[in-house]
């Protein structure tokens, strides 16, 4: 029993080690904060309502792109009754126009690489009013 | 239970009849609406008048306003060219049976695109359904799904599609933003501005040409300009031995000042 002394120790020590993450977590302070979005403005209303878009705006994306090239469905009509072009460009761009500020920085945060930007073209900075 | 034979035929004779009902039903109610490839009441025509093309030598304003409305990029090298609508040398737009042409055009550039055939065998070895043809007889192309396998590119007799062996995008001189660009691996070909159709303007290459040369028009409207041409005019077609039947017209004979 004289190693109880050592005993105790090593298991402190071990303890301390399994743990390390958290307490380097708790060390390093709140977590890297979610990105803060560039809204439009002027624009209240979106083709669907926030929540959907935040979840699902990628399904929206898709479906709109297989409706506008292949079956040639170029309009969407939205909530109200207000229509819209099945366009990324002219659509969604026209009102989120700070690209850098509002998709890419939520995909950056979210590690995300959509491949929508090697084809498609965001309006240059200086066009943006 | 017993049964005679005249019964049983009968019933399962009844049974077959219901059941080839039942799905004939469902294949009617299932039709695509819209869908890729529906008919359509139009279809879409390009008649060329070479010797008002011929008018002013060395004019690439419909190349110039097409290549630049679709971000077709200026590769110098040829190996790399991508083009949606040039001009041909006339022996390889066209086969030997139009030997007898008039000197004066067999000796110029023919201008030349995609032919927007009624049987297009780029369409038939696509494997991923990226180019189909539209019922108003567009051979339309979804870069989103063309995998680069570069089937149509051997199956086209026109050498209409041209593979993006680089990134296009450093070479595109002025990006025009409403149009999408395309990438490394990505086959690309002249879509008759269905963008701009959509919208009831003309193609941009028929819209820049100076003379008027190229009329673009429905050929199921009896009224149309493109069915007045054919109509008055003798007109040839590239490689229509091939049995692509293209929708691409050249008005050939008569004298260049007949043609209106």
């Amino acid at each position: 029993m004289r190693d109880r002394a050592a005993i105790v120790v090593g298991l402190l020590v071990f303890l301390f080690l399994v743990t390390f993450p958290v307490w380097w977590n708790l060390a390093a302070g709140p977590a890297s904060a979610p990105p803060k979005l560039a809204l439009p403005q002027g624009e209240k209303e979106c083709v669907a309502p926030a929540a959907t878009m935040r979840a699902s705006h990628m399904e929206v994306l898709m479906t709109w792109r297989d409706q506008y090239v292949r079956q040639s469905d170029r309009t969407f009509v939205g909530p109200g009754g207000r229509t819209f072009a099945r366009s990324l460009t002219k659509t969604c761009l026209k009102c989120h126009s700070n690209k850098e500020e509002f998709c890419d920085a939520c995909h950056n945060y979210a590690a995300v690489k959509p491949y929508c930007w090697d084809c498609h073209v965001a309006p240059p900075k200086e066009a943006r009013g | 239970m017993s049964t005679d034979r005249r019964t049983f035929l009968g019933v399962m004779g009844l049974g077959t009849l219901a059941l080839a009902g039942e799905a004939a039903f469902r294949a009617a109610a299932k039709g695509e609406e819209g869908g890729p490839g529906a008919p359509s009441s139009r279809r879409w025509a390009m008649v060329i008048q070479p010797y008002k093309c011929l008018k002013e030598e060395g004019c690439k304003a419909c190349t110039e306003a097409c290549h630049k409305s679709h971000n077709v990029p200026a590769f110098p090298d040829r190996k790399h060219e991508v083009k949606w609508i040039w001009k041909e040398p006339y022996e390889k737009a066209f086969a030997a049976e139009h030997e007898r042409v008039a000197e004066s055009l067999r000796e110029k550039p023919v201008l030349v695109f995609c032919n927007h055939c009624n049987n297009p065998p780029c369409v038939r070895v696509c494997p991923t359904k990226a180019t189909w043809k539209r019922g108003d007889g567009v051979v339309m192309m979804d870069w989103h799904r063309c995998i680069g396998c570069r089937y149509c590119v051997a199956a086209c007799p026109y050498g209409s599609r041209s593979f993006n062996w680089l990134d296009p995008r450093p070479r595109i001189a002025e990006i025009t933003p409403d149009y999408p660009t395309r990438t490394k691996g990505v086959v690309e070909k002249c879509t008759l501005c269905e963008e701009r159709l959509a919208e009831g303007k003309l193609p941009a290459c028929v819209e820049a040409c100076p003379e008027k040369a190229l009329v673009f028009g429905d050929l199921n409207d009896p009224a149309s300009e493109v069915r007045g041409l054919l109509e008055e005019n003798f007109t040839i077609r590239r490689k229509p031995e091939l049995g692509t039947d293209p929708e691409v017209y050249y008005v050939v004979g008569g004298k260049p000042d007949v043609h209106v």
